[in-house]
């Protein structure tokens, strides 16, 4: 990527392709010695000894695909545009053709390098999104070509939202909507939720948060031990849980919020761990590892999700006259996380047009600035703690509420690095590029179960593509919050 | 000096560890005044900028402000609350804008203060209630109005960022503006400026003493610059008040003319004066 910025200068063709062959060859050789010890060589424990299986063929088409890729991305970086697309058209075929063929004819097979089909064919998205790609910048040129300017984005970001919104309104009800389906986009909402919560605190007001999950779990466990130790309900502890994470938020923001940049991030990784030490060792009030059980679940306006709900209590298929199906509940989470988590979009767009949003973002900018002009950074920070842990709050106690069950296991560490990863890789401070990245991260490799070990290799395949690809994030277009001209005017 | 003194410096000193920065400097600064503060790179007037501010805490002195706001002594306020209470503002030397907003976010967030208020600390206006709408308006009229002034209303849109030098140096003033201030520190306006963007800034400046009647801290090189709008110029050299009066006097004075033309000393001032500015 270090040659981004010389290669579209006008050198000569044949130049450009020395160049670019040598450091695709430089790139295969890289590839080649970072696999060949680990994916070379299989160990396998037979009957008490141990041996080892070659994959060559494995690394072969790593290498290759390493070489051709990096040749085909060099040669659009240098505006050669259809010389990559062919070529990757030609590959794509020959790939599609032994795919094809290996379903009909299984000696085909030993051409194939993985020991997942799967994975075999996801080999066809470097083509693909090679030729995607390639056509893409074609089109920008000549319609840069035609105006004069980049055609804005963010004319259809408008529609995009809308569209999403309706596709995850009537999602439970398509006829391929089966209970696993609707499971991974529940999952998949949590995270956006969480995602546009902690998109408050770094995407906003500009402060790295490496322990967001404690929030989480605040959230979670407010439920769960209100529920458990008082009988209380979801509605009622909801509003609880979000005001108890916040609280949190204070209460662990206050000491740590002058210190800025690096410092900042590893002391909220300190609290992240702290909560979730506290949870595992303050037993009797805990449950430590063991956790809390039996969680009560939601109710929709008092009516039950069960066959057979408690004395005095209605159920709702029973209320609505309808055969019970479990996936009642299923659908009723579905659509509670998706109000929870439009219910964090709305405010976000909305706080950011009012001037405590504004002050957050110019805190990102510039805190000396902010200083300057008298805004307390010290409280301003605080508001965007305590506003991203509530949200985490909420999703907390719909996640108790959803498991039944909660341990601290859930709140590793890992989840606040996958948060952040959404945050980060959807364009910091773009909502639907959060919707898109906890889509690609979340919802893909969990569809992709099957894949065991490659599903992580998937999560971070997605995550490289994209720093490639979009190194500001998805979607890094910022909308300013207010014009003064209206939107009609062109931008000069 | 038409009236009382705005601001009174007295006896001001910051030491850095072993390094005095500023040296016991007394000065004052009338309303309604331009008041240059000039000397050779590393004199220190950024240094008092920094004391003024409230970016840094003095080693010793006192610093009296006697504003429409009232009376306040500014080393015994911390941080921001100079801005807010007292209303001082200021511009950096090296430009510090939010760059990624746009140049209308820039002015509109420089009115925080007052906006807070209004939307009932956010509370209120989440719900649309209260007097926010009307004075987010009122907010954008001001912006609007300094867009006007400093030439840049039909940038109002754009990214901070993507404005050329010189824009970006009167947006920072535009911006400073924005928090109705009365007094006003700029360190080094018109540096980088071209001859005719800095002819403008003058009538700029001037305009703002004799329009918005505030007080002007000006910090700058540029001599053509310092000795057509100062009302009044003090000259430090090593952290220390080595002259003070109207420009004319200034002009002639022994001490001034040593430290910037270095007369006698081999590695002094002079060097420091012939550096390339930041
Ligand atoms: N935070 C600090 N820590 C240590 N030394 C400092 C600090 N700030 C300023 N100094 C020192 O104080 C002296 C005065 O610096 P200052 O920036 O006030 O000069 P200046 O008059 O603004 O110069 P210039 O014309 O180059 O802007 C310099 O020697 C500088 O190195
Ligand atoms: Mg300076």
């Amino acid at each position: 990527m270090i040659a981004r910025a010389e290669t579209r200068a006008d050198v000569p063709a044949s130049g450009v392709l020395a160049s670019l062959l040598k450091r695709a060859a430089l790139a295969a050789g890289v590839a080649f010695l970072l696999t060949v010890g680990i994916v070379g060589f299989e160990l396998v424990s037979s009957t008490g000894e141990l041996e080892y299986h070659t994959r060559f063929g494995s690394i072969v088409v790593t290498v290759a695909a390493v070489f051709f890729g990096y040749l085909a991305m060099g040669l659009l970086q240098a505006g050669l545009i259809w010389p990559a697309i062919i070529g990757a058209v030609v590959v794509g075929a020959v790939l599609l053709f032994v795919l094809v063929g290996s379903i009909r004819d299984p000696s085909l097979e030993r051409f194939l390098p993985y020991e997942s089909s799967i994975v075999d064919w996801s080999l066809l998205m470097f083509p693909v999104g090679i030729v995607l790609r390639g056509l893409w910048l074609f089109g920008k040129a000549r319609s840069q070509a035609k105006t004069g300017r980049i055609a804005g984005s963010r004319r259809y970001s408008g529609w995009l939202a809308w569209a999403l919104i309706g596709a995850a309104l009537v999602l439970p009800f398509m006829p391929f909507a089966d209970r696993r389906l609707v499971d991974i986009a529940t999952l998949t909402l949590t995270y956006i939720m969480l995602g546009w919560g902690l998109n408050i605190v770094v995407g906003l007001a500009g402060l790295l948060d490496l322990g967001y999950v404690a929030f989480y779990a605040v959230g979670a466990y407010s439920y769960a031990l209100l529920s458990t130790n008082y009988g209380l309900g979801f509605w009622v502890c909801l509003p609880l849980a979000g005001a108890l994470a916040a609280t949190f938020g204070i209460l662990l923001g206050f000491p740590v919020l002058r210190l800025r940049g690096d410092y900042l991030a590893i002391v909220t990784l300190g609290f992240g761990e702290m909560i979730r030490i506290v949870l595992i060792n303050w037993y009797w009030f805990t449950g430590g590892p063991n956790g809390i059980n039996n969680v009560a679940r939601p109710s929709f306006f008092g009516l039950d999700f069960d066959r057979n709900p408690d004395e005095g209590v209605a159920a709702f298929h029973t209320f609505f006259g309808i055969e019970y199906s479990p996936m009642q509940r299923v659908v009723f989470l579905y659509f509670l996380i998706l109000a929870c988590a439009l219910v964090t979009n709305h405010f976000t767009l909305r706080i950011r047009k009012m001037p405590l949003g504004r002050a957050w973002e110019a805190l990102r900018e510039d805190e000396t600035a902010c200083r300057a002009l008298g805004i307390n950074p010290t409280n301003t920070k605080l508001t965007a703690f305590a506003f991203g842990a509530m949200f985490a709050g909420f999703a907390g106690s719909f996640f108790a509420a959803r498991q039944g069950f909660i341990s601290p296991e859930s709140f590793v560490f890992l989840e606040s690095a996958v948060i952040l990863a959404i945050v980060v890789l959807g364009g910091l401070g773009s909502q639907i590029g959060i919707v898109l990245a906890a889509v690609v991260l979340i919802g893909i490799p969990e569809f992709f179960r099957e894949l065991k070990d490659y599903r992580m290799l998937a999560f971070g395949l997605g995550m490289v593509l994209i720093m490639v690809w979009r190194p500001g994030g998805l979607l890094a277009h910022r909308d300013p919050t207010m014009l003064l001209h209206g939107r009609k005017r062109g931008r000069s | 000096m038409p009236d009382a003194p705005l601001l009174t410096v007295e006896h001001l000193s910051m030491r850095f560890g072993g390094l005095v920065a500023v040296d016991d400097v007394s000065f004052a600064a009338a309303d309604r005044a331009i008041t240059a503060i000039i000397g050779p790179n590393g004199a220190g007037k950024t240094t008092v900028f920094n004391c003024l501010t409230g970016f840094y805490k003095p080693s010793i002195g006192c610093m009296r402000l006697d504003g429409a706001r009232g009376s306040f002594l500014l080393e015994r306020l911390d941080g921001f609350r100079v801005a807010q209470k007292a209303g001082v503002a200021r511009t950096f030397q090296n430009i510090r804008l939010f760059a990624g907003m746009s140049v209308l976010e820039n002015l509109v967030v420089a009115q925080h203060n007052r906006l807070m208020k209004a939307s009932g600390y956010t509370v209120l206006g989440l719900f649309g209630l209260g007097t926010y709408r009307a004075e987010e308006q009122a907010a954008v009229e001001r912006a609007r109005y300094w867009l006007d002034r400093t030439g840049l209303t039909n940038a109002a849109d754009d990214q901070a960022a993507s404005l050329p030098y010189g824009a970006q140096r009167r947006l920072e003033i535009a911006r400073a503006m924005c928090t109705e201030p009365v007094l006003l520190c700029l360190d080094e306006p018109a540096a980088g400026l071209n001859a005719r963007e800095s002819a403008e800034l003058n009538e700029l400046l001037l305009k703002i003493r004799d329009d918005e009647k505030i007080g002007i801290l000006l910090i700058e090189h540029d001599m053509s610059v310092v000795m057509e709008i100062s009302d009044y110029i003090v000259v430090l050299d090593y952290g220390r008040k080595i002259a003070e009066g109207v420009p004319s006097e200034i002009r002639r004075d022994a001490n001034v003319i040593k430290a910037y033309l270095g007369e006698a000393e081999d590695e002094g001032p002079a060097a420091r004066a012939g550096e390339a500015r930041p």
